[in-house]
């Protein structure tokens, strides 16, 4: 029988949910790495029990940390024999060093700071693990300031693909409320070379050679807070994400305004439709639906809760435009707690389940595509990831 | 025989005790002490300093003998009482958040 596993990040470590295929019963694991921050965590598709984390502190800096056993145990991969004379010790897995080899031709560059000045690149954590969808041993990170690295030995080494940052457009980056990171990667079932990324405040971008060469794909958005509404980079672009089905369509929630391209990014349209307010975080795809999508609607960039107090998951079977409110098993009253962008998964099972994390600590679980929700966990620490393995 | 104390998460980290122990040869400096602590515990490099710079983490203070030496150079000789082990070196996490 098949079973569910939920890995939630949180502001003080990790948890793992796990439950059979009825996702009625669970099993709560955790915390795991007590009092740091859990970016994210995240399974390898080509073997299950291999897990990664982004384990992270303002202390103490950027731990990988790796599961070969679904999360029972972990370790640091770069650990291990002390160094050479003379020579640094290990600890590489921990590393995560901008490119500015004379290979690339593309020494550090500087970014937009916030008072309009260039400010060097300077690396603060891992925000997004992404595991290569055939090798367990590949891993693409997603970091602040916003670049994208890149392990083939199971996150022993990290290598800068520096061709996203260096590409031409990286001066007019800036970063967010929330700083600059590289919070989206999706790599494209169909073809491994081509993968989508989303950066705050960039926008998106799209290599089609395995990261060499990107592109900005931000034709279409419009952004009203830059100078320039409808500019080549700058939208702070909050999630994007596709069926494996349609790699070429792809789903966004921007800052403000949900979108879609049907042509992989080469243009946008807005597709908000009905929706009370259309600012967010979130935005999935239903496993086996291509065209039905959800997010969490909150009620402006300057209040960061749902609308009115009630905590509505809206949900779209027309892949926008036309969206109903699902409420059933969620708090319609006093209710004032974000959704974070990494916070939404999707199962794989046949009636397709649903998963989300709120800032307030509840883990909510619907087992019947959004209809009806129950907690799983009420009282986490700040949830800021969720991801599901669908296990055999 | 140099003491040298951790922070609560980095004695996690590194699997270890309140107190860690480190035989090292010459001069007893910060950074012979962290050069020595990340040689045998990997897992803590880049905690306590930048990985390439070997600047010292913006949070974290080194104190020893009831003073702050967080802005003493790295290199510069550290109290005899720390050399001699009568003293430990403490690694701290500045009070700093929540």
């Amino acid at each position: 029988m098949s079973k569910v596993r939920v890995l939630v990040g949180t502001r003080k470590g990790a948890f793992i949910l796990e439950s059979d295929g009825k996702r009625k019963r669970w099993k709560v694991n955790g915390p795991h790495f007590t009092g740091w921050e859990i970016y994210h965590v995240k399974g390898s598709p080509a073997d299950p029990d291999r897990l990664y984390a982004s384990q992270t502190s303002g202390w103490f800096g950027q731990v990988i940390q790796r599961s070969s056993d679904g999360g029972k145990t972990w370790e640091a991969p770069g650990g291990g024999a002390s160094m050479e004379p003379g020579q640094m010790p290990r600890g590489e897995s921990n590393k995560f060093v901008y490119d500015t080899t004379p290979e690339t031709g593309k020494p550090l560059t500087t970014h937009q700071w916030y008072d309009g000045t260039q400010h060097p690149w300077e690396f603060k954590r891992v925000w997004h693990l992404e595991p290569s969808l055939t090798d367990p041993e590949t891993v693409y990170a997603g970091v602040e300031d916003a670049a994208m690295f890149r392990t083939t030995d199971g996150a022993k080494t990290w290598h800068e693909l520096s061709g996203l940052r260096g590409h031409g457009t990286g001066p007019k980056w800036q970063p967010g409320a929330g700083g600059m990171g590289l919070h989206t990667i999706l790599i494209d079932p169909t073809n491994p070379d081509r993968i989508y990324v989303a950066i705050s405040a960039a926008g998106a971008f799209r290599t089609d050679d395995g990261g060499k060469t990107w592109k900005p794909i931000n034709q279409g958005l419009r952004s009203q807070y830059i100078p320039d509404p409808n500019a080549e980079v700058g939208h702070c672009v909050h999630r994007i994400a596709l069926h494996r089905s349609r790699p070429n369509v792809v789903f966004m929630q921007k800052h403000w305004d949900v979108m879609r391209t049907d042509n992989a990014g080469d243009q946008w349209q807005e597709v908000s439709g009905n929706l009370p307010t259309d600012f967010g975080f979130v935005i999935d795809v239903h496993a086996h639906e291509p065209e039905t999508i959800y997010v969490v609607p909150i009620k402006s960039d300057s209040e960061h809760f749902p609308l009115d107090g009630k905590l509505r998951v809206y949900r779209s079977r027309t892949g926008g435009n036309e969206w109903e409110p699902l409420t059933k098993g969620l708090p319609q009253r006093n209710c004032y707690v974000n959704v974070l962008r990494d916070a939404m998964a999707v199962d794989q099972l046949d009636s397709c389940g649903l998963y989300f994390g709120t800032t307030g600590g509840q883990v909510y679980a619907s087992a019947n595509a959004g209809d009806s929700w129950s907690p799983i966990v009420r009282d986490l620490p700040a949830v800021l990831s969720v991801e599901v393995q669908t296990l055999q | 025989m140099i003491r040298v104390v951790l922070p609560f998460h980095l004695r996690t980290l590194a699997q270890v005790g309140a107190e860690v122990q480190l035989d090292i040869a010459g001069p007893i400096t910060q950074r012979a002490i962290l050069d020595a602590l990340e040689a045998r515990y990997p897992v803590l490099c880049g905690t306590m300093r930048d990985h390439v710079t070997l600047k010292r983490r913006p949070f974290i203070r080194f104190f020893a003998c009831s003073e702050d030496l967080s802005h003493e150079s790295p290199d510069a000789p550290l109290p005899d009482a720390v050399a001699s082990g009568a003293e430990p070196f403490l690694v701290i996490g500045a009070i700093a958040g929540g």
